[in-house]
Protein backbone atom coordinates (compact mmCIF):
# COMPACT_ATOMS: atom_id res chain seq x y z
CA UNK A 1 0.00 0.00 0.00
CA UNK A 2 1.21 3.53 -0.82
CA UNK A 3 1.72 5.84 2.10
CA UNK A 4 -0.94 8.37 3.02
CA UNK A 5 -1.73 10.82 5.75
CA UNK A 6 -4.81 10.43 7.91
CA UNK A 7 -7.16 12.80 9.68
CA UNK A 8 -10.54 12.59 11.36
CA UNK A 9 -13.31 14.96 10.34
CA UNK A 10 -15.26 16.36 13.28
CA UNK A 11 -18.02 17.97 11.20
CA UNK A 12 -19.40 17.81 7.68
CA UNK A 13 -17.96 21.21 6.80
CA UNK A 14 -14.62 20.11 8.26
CA UNK A 15 -14.77 17.02 6.01
CA UNK A 16 -15.47 18.81 2.74
CA UNK A 17 -13.00 21.60 3.50
CA UNK A 18 -10.16 19.23 4.35
CA UNK A 19 -10.56 17.36 1.08
CA UNK A 20 -8.53 18.20 -1.99
CA UNK A 21 -7.57 16.36 -5.15
CA UNK A 22 -5.93 13.13 -4.00
CA UNK A 23 -8.04 12.97 -0.84
CA UNK A 24 -10.45 10.11 -0.21
CA UNK A 25 -13.14 9.98 2.43
CA UNK A 26 -13.09 6.71 4.35
CA UNK A 27 -16.24 5.36 6.02
CA UNK A 28 -16.61 1.56 6.16
CA UNK A 29 -13.50 1.21 4.04
CA UNK A 30 -14.33 -2.31 2.88
CA UNK A 31 -13.91 -1.48 -0.80
CA UNK A 32 -11.44 1.42 -0.54
CA UNK A 33 -8.88 -0.45 1.59
CA UNK A 34 -9.16 -3.52 -0.61
CA UNK A 35 -8.29 -1.35 -3.61
CA UNK A 36 -5.55 0.51 -1.72
CA UNK A 37 -3.85 -2.75 -0.80
CA UNK A 38 -3.67 -3.61 -4.49
CA UNK A 39 -2.60 -0.01 -5.33
CA UNK A 40 -5.56 0.33 -7.66
CA UNK A 41 -6.49 3.39 -5.60
CA UNK A 42 -3.67 5.46 -4.15
CA UNK A 43 -5.04 8.44 -2.20
CA UNK A 44 -2.49 10.79 -0.62
CA UNK A 45 -4.77 11.59 2.28
CA UNK A 46 -7.65 9.84 4.02
CA UNK A 47 -10.33 11.81 5.84
CA UNK A 48 -12.09 9.50 8.29
CA UNK A 49 -15.75 10.54 8.31
CA UNK A 50 -16.95 7.85 10.73
CA UNK A 51 -17.49 10.36 13.53
CA UNK A 52 -19.93 12.56 11.64
CA UNK A 53 -23.53 12.65 12.78
CA UNK A 54 -24.87 10.74 9.76
CA UNK A 55 -25.93 7.46 11.35
CA UNK A 56 -29.65 8.05 11.76
CA UNK A 57 -32.69 7.00 9.74
CA UNK A 58 -35.27 9.77 10.06
CA UNK A 59 -38.88 9.92 8.89
CA UNK A 60 -39.61 12.81 6.54
CA UNK A 61 -42.74 14.98 6.38
CA UNK A 62 -43.81 13.39 3.08
CA UNK A 63 -43.85 9.88 4.55
CA UNK A 64 -40.41 8.89 3.32
CA UNK A 65 -37.08 8.26 5.02
CA UNK A 66 -33.89 10.29 5.22
CA UNK A 67 -31.05 7.83 5.63
CA UNK A 68 -27.71 9.06 6.92
CA UNK A 69 -24.79 8.19 4.65
CA UNK A 70 -23.03 6.39 7.52
CA UNK A 71 -25.93 4.06 8.33
CA UNK A 72 -24.46 0.59 7.90
CA UNK A 73 -25.91 -1.80 5.34
CA UNK A 74 -26.92 -4.06 8.27
CA UNK A 75 -28.74 -1.33 10.14
CA UNK A 76 -30.56 -0.22 7.00
CA UNK A 77 -31.57 -3.76 6.03
CA UNK A 78 -32.74 -4.50 9.59
CA UNK A 79 -34.70 -1.31 10.20
CA UNK A 80 -38.29 -2.45 10.75
CA UNK A 81 -39.67 0.54 8.82
CA UNK A 82 -37.59 -0.46 5.80
CA UNK A 83 -38.45 -4.15 6.18
CA UNK A 84 -42.15 -3.33 6.32
CA UNK A 85 -42.61 -0.45 3.88
CA UNK A 86 -39.61 -0.59 1.51
CA UNK A 87 -38.91 -4.36 1.56
CA UNK A 88 -37.22 -4.17 -1.84
CA UNK A 89 -34.36 -2.29 -0.17
CA UNK A 90 -33.95 -4.83 2.64
CA UNK A 91 -34.03 -7.69 0.15
CA UNK A 92 -31.35 -6.10 -2.01
CA UNK A 93 -29.09 -5.27 0.94
CA UNK A 94 -29.41 -8.76 2.41
CA UNK A 95 -28.52 -10.32 -0.95
CA UNK A 96 -25.19 -8.49 -1.01
CA UNK A 97 -21.80 -9.26 0.54
CA UNK A 98 -21.51 -11.06 3.91
CA UNK A 99 -22.66 -10.38 7.45
CA UNK A 100 -19.23 -8.98 8.33
CA UNK A 101 -19.10 -6.65 5.34
CA UNK A 102 -22.67 -5.40 5.78
CA UNK A 103 -21.81 -4.42 9.34
CA UNK A 104 -19.03 -2.16 8.08
CA UNK A 105 -20.24 -1.01 4.67
CA UNK A 106 -22.21 2.23 4.68
CA UNK A 107 -25.09 3.61 2.66
CA UNK A 108 -22.95 6.30 1.00
CA UNK A 109 -20.02 3.99 0.43
CA UNK A 110 -22.18 1.30 -1.14
CA UNK A 111 -23.30 3.80 -3.79
CA UNK A 112 -19.70 4.75 -4.56
CA UNK A 113 -18.13 1.30 -4.58
CA UNK A 114 -16.02 0.52 -7.63
CA UNK A 115 -16.50 -2.12 -10.29
CA UNK A 116 -15.24 -5.67 -9.72
CA UNK A 117 -13.91 -5.91 -13.31
CA UNK A 118 -10.92 -8.28 -13.07
CA UNK A 119 -8.75 -5.98 -15.15
CA UNK A 120 -9.55 -2.91 -13.05
CA UNK A 121 -8.15 -4.88 -10.10
CA UNK A 122 -5.08 -6.17 -11.96
CA UNK A 123 -2.49 -3.41 -12.20
CA UNK A 124 -0.48 -5.43 -14.73
CA UNK A 125 -3.19 -5.04 -17.37
CA UNK A 126 -4.54 -2.02 -19.28
CA UNK A 127 -7.64 -0.39 -17.81
CA UNK A 128 -9.00 3.01 -18.82
CA UNK A 129 -10.88 3.33 -15.54
CA UNK A 130 -7.77 2.75 -13.42
CA UNK A 131 -5.16 4.27 -15.74
CA UNK A 132 -6.88 6.60 -18.24
CA UNK A 133 -5.76 6.06 -21.82
CA UNK A 134 -4.15 2.66 -21.18
CA UNK A 135 -6.84 0.65 -22.97
CA UNK A 136 -9.44 -1.93 -21.97
CA UNK A 137 -8.31 -5.51 -21.47
CA UNK A 138 -11.88 -6.67 -20.81
CA UNK A 139 -12.85 -6.18 -24.45
CA UNK A 140 -11.58 -9.31 -26.13
CA UNK A 141 -10.66 -10.71 -22.71
CA UNK A 142 -12.63 -12.53 -20.03
CA UNK A 143 -15.80 -10.49 -19.78
CA UNK A 144 -18.56 -12.74 -18.51
CA UNK A 145 -19.31 -10.36 -15.59
CA UNK A 146 -19.36 -7.26 -17.78
CA UNK A 147 -22.07 -4.89 -18.99
CA UNK A 148 -24.55 -5.22 -21.83
CA UNK A 149 -25.96 -1.69 -21.54
CA UNK A 150 -24.36 1.76 -21.42
CA UNK A 151 -20.86 0.66 -22.36
CA UNK A 152 -18.35 2.68 -24.39
CA UNK A 153 -15.29 1.87 -26.43
CA UNK A 154 -13.26 2.79 -23.37
CA UNK A 155 -15.04 0.69 -20.72
CA UNK A 156 -17.54 -2.16 -20.32
CA UNK A 157 -17.48 -2.43 -16.52
CA UNK A 158 -20.57 -2.87 -14.36
CA UNK A 159 -21.57 -1.20 -11.11
CA UNK A 160 -21.65 -3.98 -8.51
CA UNK A 161 -24.18 -2.68 -5.96
CA UNK A 162 -27.44 -4.44 -5.16
CA UNK A 163 -28.62 -1.69 -2.81
CA UNK A 164 -28.37 0.96 -5.53
CA UNK A 165 -30.54 -1.11 -7.88
CA UNK A 166 -33.33 -1.21 -5.31
CA UNK A 167 -32.91 2.50 -4.56
CA UNK A 168 -33.21 3.35 -8.25
CA UNK A 169 -36.45 1.40 -8.55
CA UNK A 170 -37.75 3.07 -5.39
CA UNK A 171 -37.07 6.55 -6.81
CA UNK A 172 -34.46 7.50 -4.19
CA UNK A 173 -32.53 10.75 -4.23
CA UNK A 174 -29.03 11.45 -2.99
CA UNK A 175 -28.31 14.47 -0.83
CA UNK A 176 -24.86 15.89 -1.48
CA UNK A 177 -22.91 18.49 0.46
CA UNK A 178 -20.82 20.15 -2.22
CA UNK A 179 -17.28 21.22 -1.56
CA UNK A 180 -18.40 24.89 -1.71
CA UNK A 181 -21.07 24.33 0.98
CA UNK A 182 -24.08 24.03 -1.35
CA UNK A 183 -26.54 21.21 -0.60
CA UNK A 184 -27.92 19.42 -3.64
CA UNK A 185 -30.50 16.65 -4.00
CA UNK A 186 -30.30 14.56 -7.15
CA UNK A 187 -32.18 11.45 -8.29
CA UNK A 188 -29.93 8.43 -7.87
CA UNK A 189 -29.79 7.84 -11.62
CA UNK A 190 -28.29 11.31 -12.08
CA UNK A 191 -25.48 10.64 -9.59
CA UNK A 192 -23.78 8.34 -12.09
CA UNK A 193 -22.19 9.15 -15.46
CA UNK A 194 -21.91 7.03 -18.56
CA UNK A 195 -18.30 5.87 -19.05
CA UNK A 196 -17.89 7.53 -22.47
CA UNK A 197 -14.27 8.51 -23.07
CA UNK A 198 -13.61 9.05 -19.35
CA UNK A 199 -14.61 5.92 -17.44
CA UNK A 200 -12.44 7.03 -14.51
CA UNK A 201 -15.09 9.69 -13.76
CA UNK A 202 -18.01 7.66 -12.46
CA UNK A 203 -20.23 10.22 -10.75
CA UNK A 204 -21.09 13.92 -10.75
CA UNK A 205 -19.17 14.32 -7.47
CA UNK A 206 -16.13 16.59 -7.42
CA UNK A 207 -13.23 16.19 -5.00
CA UNK A 208 -14.50 17.10 -1.56
CA UNK A 209 -18.18 16.58 -2.34
CA UNK A 210 -19.79 14.39 0.32
CA UNK A 211 -22.91 12.25 0.08
CA UNK A 212 -24.67 12.99 3.37
CA UNK A 213 -28.04 11.24 2.98
CA UNK A 214 -30.19 9.07 0.81
CA UNK A 215 -33.82 10.15 0.55
CA UNK A 216 -36.55 7.55 0.09
CA UNK A 217 -39.96 8.77 -1.10
CA UNK A 218 -43.14 7.57 0.61
CA UNK A 219 -43.76 3.82 0.30
CA UNK A 220 -45.08 2.67 -3.07
CA UNK A 221 -46.68 -0.47 -1.64
CA UNK A 222 -47.46 -3.24 -4.09
CA UNK A 223 -45.40 -6.37 -4.46
CA UNK A 224 -41.67 -5.76 -4.20
CA UNK A 225 -39.15 -8.32 -5.44
CA UNK A 226 -35.37 -8.21 -5.73
CA UNK A 227 -34.21 -11.22 -7.72
CA UNK A 228 -30.46 -11.74 -7.94
CA UNK A 229 -28.92 -14.37 -10.22
CA UNK A 230 -25.34 -15.29 -9.43
CA UNK A 231 -22.73 -18.04 -9.65
CA UNK A 232 -23.36 -19.30 -6.10
CA UNK A 233 -26.23 -18.99 -3.67
CA UNK A 234 -24.58 -16.49 -1.31
CA UNK A 235 -21.77 -13.96 -1.08
CA UNK A 236 -21.36 -13.32 -4.81
CA UNK A 237 -22.02 -10.38 -7.09
CA UNK A 238 -25.01 -10.37 -9.42
CA UNK A 239 -24.65 -11.64 -12.96
CA UNK A 240 -28.02 -10.01 -13.47
CA UNK A 241 -30.54 -8.72 -10.99
CA UNK A 242 -34.06 -7.36 -11.31
CA UNK A 243 -35.73 -5.04 -8.82
CA UNK A 244 -39.47 -4.77 -9.30
CA UNK A 245 -42.32 -2.91 -7.65
CA UNK A 246 -45.69 -3.89 -9.12
CA UNK A 247 -49.22 -2.87 -8.18
CA UNK A 248 -52.36 -4.33 -9.66
CA UNK A 249 -55.79 -2.71 -9.80
CA UNK A 250 -58.86 -4.34 -11.36
CA UNK A 251 -56.71 -6.93 -13.08
CA UNK A 252 -54.41 -4.36 -14.68
CA UNK A 253 -50.93 -3.21 -13.71
CA UNK A 254 -51.34 0.23 -12.17
CA UNK A 255 -47.73 0.81 -11.15
CA UNK A 256 -44.52 -0.73 -12.50
CA UNK A 257 -41.06 0.27 -11.33
CA UNK A 258 -38.10 -1.74 -12.59
CA UNK A 259 -34.34 -1.47 -12.22
CA UNK A 260 -31.59 -3.84 -13.27
CA UNK A 261 -28.21 -4.71 -11.79
CA UNK A 262 -25.08 -6.45 -13.05
CA UNK A 263 -25.71 -5.26 -16.59
CA UNK A 264 -24.63 -1.60 -16.81
CA UNK A 265 -22.17 0.97 -15.45
CA UNK A 266 -24.84 2.03 -12.95
CA UNK A 267 -28.23 0.72 -11.81
CA UNK A 268 -30.16 0.55 -15.06
CA UNK A 269 -33.70 1.81 -15.50
CA UNK A 270 -35.69 2.16 -18.70
CA UNK A 271 -38.90 4.14 -18.05
CA UNK A 272 -40.30 3.12 -21.46
CA UNK A 273 -40.50 -0.48 -20.25
CA UNK A 274 -42.50 0.63 -17.21
CA UNK A 275 -44.79 2.74 -19.45
CA UNK A 276 -45.35 -0.26 -21.72
CA UNK A 277 -46.45 -2.46 -18.82
CA UNK A 278 -48.61 0.01 -16.91
CA UNK A 279 -52.29 -0.16 -17.78
CA UNK A 280 -51.97 -3.66 -19.24
CA UNK A 281 -53.18 -6.98 -17.89
CA UNK A 282 -50.37 -9.32 -16.81
CA UNK A 283 -49.52 -11.94 -19.44
CA UNK A 284 -46.50 -13.85 -20.71
CA UNK A 285 -46.88 -12.02 -24.03
CA UNK A 286 -46.54 -8.70 -22.19
CA UNK A 287 -43.38 -9.90 -20.47
CA UNK A 288 -41.95 -10.78 -23.88
CA UNK A 289 -42.76 -7.31 -25.19
CA UNK A 290 -41.19 -5.74 -22.11
CA UNK A 291 -38.03 -7.81 -22.51
CA UNK A 292 -37.84 -6.99 -26.24
CA UNK A 293 -37.99 -3.28 -25.43
CA UNK A 294 -35.52 -3.54 -22.53
CA UNK A 295 -33.02 -5.55 -24.55
CA UNK A 296 -33.27 -3.82 -27.92
CA UNK A 297 -29.98 -1.98 -27.34
CA UNK A 298 -28.23 -4.74 -25.38
CA UNK A 299 -24.78 -5.60 -26.61
CA UNK A 300 -22.88 -8.72 -25.58
CA UNK A 301 -19.09 -8.75 -25.42
CA UNK A 302 -18.52 -12.45 -26.05
CA UNK A 303 -18.30 -14.22 -22.72
CA UNK A 304 -21.24 -12.24 -21.33
CA UNK A 305 -23.62 -12.86 -24.24
CA UNK A 306 -25.55 -15.19 -21.92
CA UNK A 307 -26.68 -12.17 -19.89
CA UNK A 308 -29.10 -11.13 -22.64
CA UNK A 309 -31.28 -14.28 -22.50
CA UNK A 310 -30.68 -14.55 -18.74
CA UNK A 311 -32.03 -11.04 -18.16
CA UNK A 312 -34.99 -11.79 -20.45
CA UNK A 313 -35.91 -14.86 -18.43
CA UNK A 314 -35.25 -13.26 -15.05
CA UNK A 315 -37.44 -10.28 -15.94
CA UNK A 316 -40.28 -12.57 -17.05
CA UNK A 317 -39.97 -14.67 -13.88
CA UNK A 318 -40.04 -11.61 -11.63
CA UNK A 319 -42.96 -9.96 -13.43
CA UNK A 320 -44.92 -13.21 -13.30
CA UNK A 321 -44.18 -13.68 -9.59
CA UNK A 322 -45.00 -10.06 -8.80
CA UNK A 323 -48.39 -10.16 -10.51
CA UNK A 324 -49.40 -13.70 -9.75
CA UNK A 325 -51.78 -12.88 -6.97
CA UNK A 326 -54.81 -10.89 -6.02
CA UNK A 327 -55.07 -7.15 -6.65
CA UNK A 328 -52.82 -5.28 -4.29
CA UNK B 1 0.96 7.79 14.62
CA UNK B 2 -0.54 6.84 17.98
CA UNK B 3 -3.72 4.92 18.67
CA UNK B 4 -5.33 3.64 21.84
CA UNK B 5 -7.18 0.37 21.37
CA UNK B 6 -9.43 -1.33 23.89
CA UNK B 7 -9.17 -5.05 23.23
CA UNK B 8 -10.75 -7.76 25.38
CA UNK B 9 -11.19 -5.18 28.17
CA UNK B 10 -7.51 -4.20 28.20
CA UNK B 11 -6.06 -0.95 26.87
CA UNK B 12 -3.21 -1.00 24.39
CA UNK B 13 -1.18 1.95 23.16
CA UNK B 14 0.04 1.58 19.65
CA UNK B 15 2.68 3.51 17.72
CA UNK B 16 2.07 2.62 14.11
CA UNK B 17 2.05 3.54 10.45
CA UNK B 18 -1.40 4.76 9.28
CA UNK B 19 -1.48 1.88 6.81
CA UNK B 20 -1.63 -0.73 9.58
CA UNK B 21 -4.80 -2.78 9.31
CA UNK B 22 -6.55 -3.68 12.53
CA UNK B 23 -5.65 -7.29 11.76
CA UNK B 24 -1.93 -6.51 11.47
CA UNK B 25 -2.09 -4.39 14.62
CA UNK B 26 -3.55 -7.34 16.54
CA UNK B 27 -1.16 -9.95 15.21
CA UNK B 28 2.10 -8.12 14.55
CA UNK B 29 2.05 -5.25 17.06
CA UNK B 30 0.15 -6.70 19.99
CA UNK B 31 0.89 -10.43 19.72
CA UNK B 32 -2.78 -11.39 19.61
CA UNK B 33 -2.26 -14.07 16.99
CA UNK B 34 -5.53 -15.92 17.55
CA UNK B 35 -7.05 -13.78 14.80
CA UNK B 36 -5.90 -15.28 11.50
CA UNK B 37 -4.91 -13.72 8.20
CA UNK B 38 -6.36 -15.62 5.26
CA UNK B 39 -6.98 -13.65 2.08
CA UNK B 40 -6.41 -10.16 3.57
CA UNK B 41 -9.18 -8.90 1.24
CA UNK B 42 -12.43 -9.56 3.12
CA UNK B 43 -13.29 -12.69 1.19
CA UNK B 44 -12.54 -15.52 3.63
CA UNK B 45 -13.58 -14.34 7.10
CA UNK B 46 -10.56 -15.83 8.93
CA UNK B 47 -9.84 -12.41 10.46
CA UNK B 48 -13.35 -11.91 11.86
CA UNK B 49 -13.46 -10.06 15.18
CA UNK B 50 -16.11 -8.11 17.08
CA UNK B 51 -16.09 -4.32 17.22
CA UNK B 52 -18.68 -2.86 19.60
CA UNK B 53 -20.35 -6.29 19.55
CA UNK B 54 -20.57 -6.56 15.78
CA UNK B 55 -18.59 -8.93 13.58
CA UNK B 56 -16.32 -7.35 10.98
CA UNK B 57 -13.35 -8.33 8.81
CA UNK B 58 -10.34 -6.91 10.66
CA UNK B 59 -8.27 -6.98 7.46
CA UNK B 60 -10.47 -4.34 5.81
CA UNK B 61 -10.23 -1.65 8.43
CA UNK B 62 -7.40 0.50 9.75
CA UNK B 63 -6.22 0.33 13.33
CA UNK B 64 -6.33 4.13 13.56
CA UNK B 65 -10.07 4.11 12.83
CA UNK B 66 -10.82 2.20 16.04
CA UNK B 67 -9.47 4.49 18.72
CA UNK B 68 -11.99 4.14 21.55
CA UNK B 69 -13.93 1.17 20.15
CA UNK B 70 -14.55 -2.02 22.17
CA UNK B 71 -12.75 -4.80 20.33
CA UNK B 72 -13.20 -8.51 21.10
CA UNK B 73 -10.92 -11.13 19.56
CA UNK B 74 -10.96 -14.90 19.93
CA UNK B 75 -8.66 -14.47 22.97
CA UNK B 76 -11.49 -12.55 24.64
CA UNK B 77 -14.14 -15.13 23.79
CA UNK B 78 -12.55 -18.11 25.53
CA UNK B 79 -9.31 -19.79 26.57
CA UNK B 80 -8.21 -23.44 26.37
CA UNK B 81 -9.11 -23.83 30.05
CA UNK B 82 -12.27 -21.80 29.91
CA UNK B 83 -13.90 -22.14 26.55
CA UNK B 84 -17.09 -20.39 25.55
CA UNK B 85 -20.14 -22.61 25.09
CA UNK B 86 -19.86 -22.21 21.34
CA UNK B 87 -16.21 -23.30 21.39
CA UNK B 88 -17.13 -26.43 23.36
CA UNK B 89 -19.90 -27.13 20.90
CA UNK B 90 -17.43 -26.88 18.01
CA UNK B 91 -15.32 -29.54 19.73
CA UNK B 92 -18.35 -31.75 20.43
CA UNK B 93 -19.27 -31.64 16.73
CA UNK B 94 -15.72 -31.88 15.38
CA UNK B 95 -16.48 -28.65 13.53
CA UNK B 96 -13.02 -28.17 12.03
CA UNK B 97 -10.13 -29.99 10.47
CA UNK B 98 -6.99 -27.83 10.20
CA UNK B 99 -8.48 -25.20 12.51
CA UNK B 100 -7.14 -22.15 10.70
CA UNK B 101 -10.57 -20.66 9.96
CA UNK B 102 -11.95 -21.62 13.39
CA UNK B 103 -11.26 -18.39 15.34
CA UNK B 104 -13.03 -16.47 12.60
CA UNK B 105 -15.88 -18.99 12.52
CA UNK B 106 -16.30 -18.74 16.31
CA UNK B 107 -16.22 -14.93 16.39
CA UNK B 108 -18.57 -14.74 13.42
CA UNK B 109 -21.04 -17.28 14.83
CA UNK B 110 -20.96 -15.66 18.28
CA UNK B 111 -22.08 -12.37 16.74
CA UNK B 112 -24.45 -14.06 14.29
CA UNK B 113 -26.34 -15.78 17.10
CA UNK B 114 -26.80 -12.41 18.76
CA UNK B 115 -28.01 -10.90 15.45
CA UNK B 116 -30.58 -13.69 15.20
CA UNK B 117 -31.65 -13.11 18.81
CA UNK B 118 -32.24 -9.47 17.92
CA UNK B 119 -34.49 -10.56 15.05
CA UNK B 120 -32.28 -9.66 12.09
CA UNK B 121 -33.55 -11.27 8.88
CA UNK B 122 -31.35 -12.77 6.17
CA UNK B 123 -31.48 -13.25 2.41
CA UNK B 124 -33.27 -16.60 2.88
CA UNK B 125 -35.84 -15.34 5.42
CA UNK B 126 -39.31 -15.69 3.88
CA UNK B 127 -41.06 -12.97 5.85
CA UNK B 128 -38.82 -9.95 6.42
CA UNK B 129 -41.10 -8.59 9.12
CA UNK B 130 -40.68 -11.65 11.36
CA UNK B 131 -37.77 -13.18 13.26
CA UNK B 132 -36.47 -16.33 11.61
CA UNK B 133 -35.66 -19.64 13.29
CA UNK B 134 -32.09 -20.66 12.58
CA UNK B 135 -32.63 -23.48 10.11
CA UNK B 136 -29.62 -24.98 8.36
CA UNK B 137 -30.37 -22.76 5.35
CA UNK B 138 -30.44 -19.68 7.61
CA UNK B 139 -27.17 -20.67 9.31
CA UNK B 140 -25.41 -21.32 5.99
CA UNK B 141 -26.57 -18.01 4.56
CA UNK B 142 -25.63 -16.02 7.65
CA UNK B 143 -22.20 -17.69 7.84
CA UNK B 144 -21.37 -17.35 4.13
CA UNK B 145 -18.66 -14.79 4.90
CA UNK B 146 -16.57 -17.50 6.58
CA UNK B 147 -14.88 -19.99 4.29
CA UNK B 148 -13.51 -23.35 5.43
CA UNK B 149 -11.16 -24.83 2.85
CA UNK B 150 -11.25 -28.18 4.65
CA UNK B 151 -14.99 -27.95 4.04
CA UNK B 152 -16.05 -28.80 7.58
CA UNK B 153 -19.29 -26.97 6.86
CA UNK B 154 -21.74 -29.77 7.85
CA UNK B 155 -20.22 -29.95 11.33
CA UNK B 156 -19.90 -26.18 11.67
CA UNK B 157 -23.59 -25.84 10.85
CA UNK B 158 -24.43 -28.65 13.30
CA UNK B 159 -22.47 -26.96 16.10
CA UNK B 160 -24.14 -23.61 15.50
CA UNK B 161 -27.55 -25.27 15.19
CA UNK B 162 -27.09 -26.83 18.63
CA UNK B 163 -26.10 -23.49 20.15
CA UNK B 164 -29.05 -21.77 18.49
CA UNK B 165 -31.39 -24.42 19.90
CA UNK B 166 -29.98 -24.03 23.40
CA UNK B 167 -30.23 -20.27 23.47
CA UNK B 168 -33.61 -19.73 21.84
Amino acid sequence: MKTFTYSRAESQSDAVQSAQAGTAFIAGGTNLLDLMKLEVMTPDHLVDINHLDLKRIEETADGGLRIGALVSNSDLANDMRVRTSWPLLSQALLSGASGQLRNKATTGGNLLQRTRCYYFYDTDTPCNKRTPGSGCAAQGGFNRIHAIFGTSEACIATHPSDMAVALRALGAKVEILRNDGEVQKVPLGELYRFPGDNPEVETILHPGDLITHVLLPAPLGGTQIYRKVRDRASYAFALVSVAAIMRLQNGKISTARLAFGGVAPFPWRVPEVEDLIEGQAPSPALWTQAADLLLQDAKGQGSNDFKIPLLRRTLAAVLEQATNGADI
Amino acid sequence: MQSKLKINNAEYHLDHDPRTSLLDALRNHLGLTGTKKGCDHGQCGACTILVNGRRINSCLTLACMHDGDEITTIEGIGTPDEMSDLQSTFIDHDAFQCGYCTPGQICSATAMLEEARQGWPSHVTDDLTQSADLSDAEISERMSGNLCRCSAYPNIVAAIRQMAGETQ
